[in-house]
């Protein structure tokens, strides 16, 4: 249970921390928070040749608002985050989600780039920024790109991230003022990863009809999925309880759960359909309070 | 073994690889207000570091992944997991473990506290969870017992059945109120 052997680097910017991984390829890792690399290495499921550590890099720890969109550094911690107010004014989603990530002392450590890099399907902030449609920026040797986030995640634990390019942020929309969020998990134990988990915000117009729903699960496929069909189905509508029903009833043809040692396959589904059922429900009760 | 008997070439190899895998860091860290300097290798974890290295062997290792919450210590005022940290990332870093809480022989009101209502039976898991309950106090003076619950929820303990502790942690924070 101790980390293999490993060099070390401290990245002084985004450049020399491309470099570093241009210069070592697949085998090096970028350290941030190392709440999950860390225990990876000790279990030797990951061994990396070299560690690039990003984080005395300046600047990558800044959540700002920035021209209607909220900008969360990579190594913005996750507590700091979840204790934003910068953050829950632009994203009440956030510091709601971020309470289900692992414990206190976990979230002191990790950071918002280091769970999306490492894109466990369970896990709450991928969930979140795909939902909310955000956008992941890449720094590689060729420059900055953004990613969307129903293009970024591939695969459990993979991204469309190159072995030499940075995370180095993510840019999440404003949700409009009295949007109301909700987040809904089954987990076996407080802190533990989801076995499914919702994350839902929902605008209401002030004729009482949805004029904004987003909507995404984890724990149901190999990424976090967006549910746009059950979208669809709360979308200009009056979300009563029979609509919130029909909306929910959408989510069996939009994932694809796996059978594992947590749950079938089948208690994944019926579980997932029941947290979007109330996750909808009690965003929509919170909607239209001022904030 | 074979390789190293057998043949030069390889012996070198083998050398050369193992000192470019082993590259030290020089690193400083204050620990309980001592200042700490030593080589260290990048696999070192900081609870190692800071068993083996500091001798401060109060700070426990259970699991070694980040589950048990036994090697919780205070990096920069704010509670980490000393297994999840490389002792190279906590370079320049001020660190608070369980030795660092009783002044002497005189335990803080949180240990004491513990001590009175039975917070601990084999003790193994108690200084994370004193070092846990320590940044929960310093950050919420007046929590109730679902806040204590929860903010323990990260600590395994084999023995007490929480009770105990969760009593210990709220009649700490009454001590240190009042």
């Amino acid at each position: 249970m101790k980390p293999p052997a490993v060099r070390y680097a401290r990245a002084g910017d985004v450049r020399e921390a491309v470099a570093l991984l241009a210069e070592h390829g697949s085998d090096a890792k970028v350290l941030a928070g190392g709440q999950s690399l860390v225990p990876l290495m000790s279990f030797r499921l990951a061994r990396p040749s070299i560690l690039v550590d990003i984080n005395r890099i300046g600047g990558l720890d800044r959540i700002e608002q920035d021209n209607g969109s909220l900008l969360i550094g990579a190594m913005a911690r996750q507590r700091d985050v979840e204790l934003s107010d910068v953050a829950a004014a632009a994203v009440p989603l956030l510091p709601q989600a971020l309470r289900y990530v692992g414990h206190v002392t976990i979230r002191n450590r990790g950071t918002v780039g280091g769970s999306l890099a490492h894109a466990d399907p369970a896990a709450e902030l991928p969930a979140v920024v795909t939902a909310l449609g955000g956008e992941l920026v890449l720094e590689g040797p060729g420059g900055t790109r953004s990613v969307a986030a129903e293009d970024f995640f591939t695969g459990t634990f993979t991204t469309v991230m190159a072995p030499d390019e940075v995370l180095v942020g993510v840019r999440l929309p404003r949700l409009p003022d009295r949007t109301g969020v909700a987040v809904e998990e089954l987990a076996r134990r407080h802190g533990d990863f989801a076995i499914v988990g919702v994350v839902a915000a929902v605008h209401l117009a002030d004729d009482g009809t949805v004029d904004l729903v987003r909507l995404a699960a984890s724990g149901v496929d190999s990424v976090p999925v967006r549910l746009h069909a059950a979208e669809a189905a709360l979308s200009g509508t009056r979300p009563t309880a029979d609509v919130l029903e029909a909306a929910a009833a959408t989510v069996d043809a939009s994932i694809h759960p796996a059978d594992d040692v947590h749950a079938p396959a089948s208690y994944r589904r019926h579980v997932a359909r029941l947290l979007v059922q109330r996750a909808l429900g009690a965003a929509v009760e919170r909607s239209g309070v001022e904030r | 073994m074979t390789e190293l008997a057998s043949g030069s070439t390889s012996q070198r190899e083998l050398a050369s690889e193992s000192t470019s895998q082993r590259n030290t860091e020089s690193i400083t860290v204050t620990v309980n207000g001592h200042a700490y300097t030593a080589d260290c290798e990048p696999r070192v974890t900081l609870a190692d570091f800071l068993r083996h290295t500091c001798g401060l062997t109060g700070t426990h290792l259970g699991c070694e992944h980040g589950v048990c919450g036994a090697c919780t210590i205070l990096v920069d005022g704010r509670s980490a997991r000393a297994c999840l940290m490389l002792a190279v990332q906590a370079d320049g870093a001020t660190i608070t473990t369980v030795e660092g809480l009783a002044a002497g022989n005189a335990l803080n009101p949180l240990q004491e506290a513990f001590w009175d209502n039975h917070g601990l039976q084999c003790g193994f898991c108690t200084p994370g969870m004193l070092m846990t309950a320590t940044e929960l106090l310093a950050d919420n003076p007046d929590p109730d017992a679902v806040e204590v619950r929860e903010c323990l929820s990260g600590n395994l303990c084999r023995c007490t059945g929480y009770d105990s502790i969760v009593r210990s942690v709220l009649d700490a924070a009454q001590r240190m109120r009042s």
